[in-house]
């Protein structure tokens, strides 16, 4: 069965190393994902305030093109993307009134309905099941500890959580199938500031610093995460963690499909990526 | 800190207007701020927001950094016992100050000089912005 891909803008560019491995991976164990031919920005963060419709036409929109084209799955990679799309979704479910004026609004697409199911990447590897995963192993990761680092958005709020909101297990299951050894890290479900970095640079460094050396002193070597955001928090504020905790030293942060595409072979290494 | 009270508030009718949220429904129990990421950098708890809506005093909120350090991570919300969605409540307040003084509250020349994910960029622009 075929599923529409959302990428979103950032896994075009600063996230690119992400889509290439995630497709690849997809493509290797088989997965049938295909990019909605065209698709615009979600609007990155949900909008929280209950009277404002415009906010929701980005996600509404992309929704109702995957339904156009006949699609019943959706999935992303990004963890923005992903709450946003569901968070979007939630929004008009059960509230004809909101969707009407909504489908109103876009004339020129197909109505959305509310059919079409969101599921980010990581749920459809779970679908796939761990047996497979493991069969599809070519470099084992033995000896490899990785902090595996969820952040909010595939989290929260609740209702459109991937996994338990406070003790989740779904990547470092992923991480113990292709062998590698996932250390417990209580601060894998602690907000990194999110897009403060963009006014903010210093109350961001001083979080992601926290949660680097949580990751650190539970003995992790490595941190993985699913949103490009996050990545930019933990990996490229290292320079301004620096700048203010003289003695950090760096820590490696990758996308979890870098790590697995290594482990299923598609990859020589995540160092150079 | 000394606070006037204005019980015929009309900032809070619009933060409940605007979030969905009942301000009463909380009953200051603090669990939100306990696990709030941002706290350490705030200058009001995220449960002292609620509490000064509820008292009429919603006046003392908007010009605290606290609002705009809140970065929508619905861990407060996640935890709440009482089912309070405080995330919800907080962008009530920042929308409700963007609309009524009609003035964005940080503008691209404000934003860090280098090459940001988009998704901060346009995050950053949709909170922070009329
Ligand atoms: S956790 Fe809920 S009930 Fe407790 S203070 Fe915060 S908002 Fe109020
Ligand atoms: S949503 Fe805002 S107030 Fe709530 S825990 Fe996160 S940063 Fe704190």
């Amino acid at each position: 069965m075929e599923i529409a891909y959302f990428p979103g803008c950032t896994l075009k560019t600063t996230a690119k190393s992400f889509e290439t491995s995630a497709l690849a991976i997809a493509e290797s164990l088989g997965l049938d994902i295909k990019e909605l031919p065209e698709w615009t920005c979600c609007g990155t963060v949900y909008s929280l305030a209950e009277d404002d419709l415009m906010k929701q036409l980005g996600p509404i929109r992309t929704l109702a093109r995957a339904e156009g084209l006949g699609y019943s799955t959706l999935t992303t990679l990004c963890s923005m993307c992903y709450n946003t799309l569901v968070q979007a979704k939630q929004f008009v479910a059960g509230d004809s009134v909101r969707l009407q004026k909504i489908n109103n609004f876009m004339e020129e697409e197909s109505d959305y309905t509310g059919t079409v199911e969101i599921k980010h990447f990581l749920t459809l590897l779970m679908e796939l099941g761990l047996d497979r995963l493991k069969e599809a192993v070519q470099r084992d990761l033995a000896g490899r500890k990785i902090a595996c680092y969820y952040g909010c958005l595939l989290l929260r709020p609740e209702s459109a959580s991937i996994d338990d909101c406070e003790q989740p297990q779904i990547l470092e299951q992923l991480m113990q199938a292709l062998g590698a050894e996932p250390v417990f890290f209580p601060y894998q479900v602690e907000c990194c500031g999110s897009y403060l970095t963009a006014v903010k640079p210093d109350i961001v460094a001083r979080r992601a610093y926290r949660i680097l050396e949580n990751a650190r002193e539970n003995g992790a070597e490595a941190i993985i995460t699913s949103c490009p955001l996050c990545s930019f928090n933990l990996k490229d504020r290292q320079k301004n963690i620096k700048a203010i905790y003289p003695g950090f030293k760096d820590i490696p942060v990758y996308y979890f499909t870098e790590i697995m595409s290594e482990a299923l072979g598609i990859t020589k290494t995540v160092e150079n990526s | 800190m000394r606070v006037a009270l204005n019980l015929q508030d009309n900032l809070l009718k619009k933060v409940e207007e605007i979030s969905g949220e009942n301000v009463f429904a909380c009953y200051q129990c603090g669990k939100c701020s306990a696990g709030c990421p941002m706290v350490a950098e705030m200058d009001l708890l995220p449960n002292q927001v609620i509490r000064f809506l509820q008292i009429g005093a919603g006046e003392a909120v908007l010009e605290k950094r606290t609002i705009w350090l809140c970065a929508s991570c619905f861990t407060c919300a996640a935890r709440c016992p009482k089912g309070v969605n405080l995330a919800r409540m907080m962008e009530g307040v920042r929308v409700t100050i963007l609309r009524q003084s009609n003035a964005d509250q940080v503008t691209p020349p404000e934003m860090v000089k280098e090459p940001l994910p988009q998704i901060a960029l346009i995050s950053a622009l949709r909170k922070f912005t009329t």
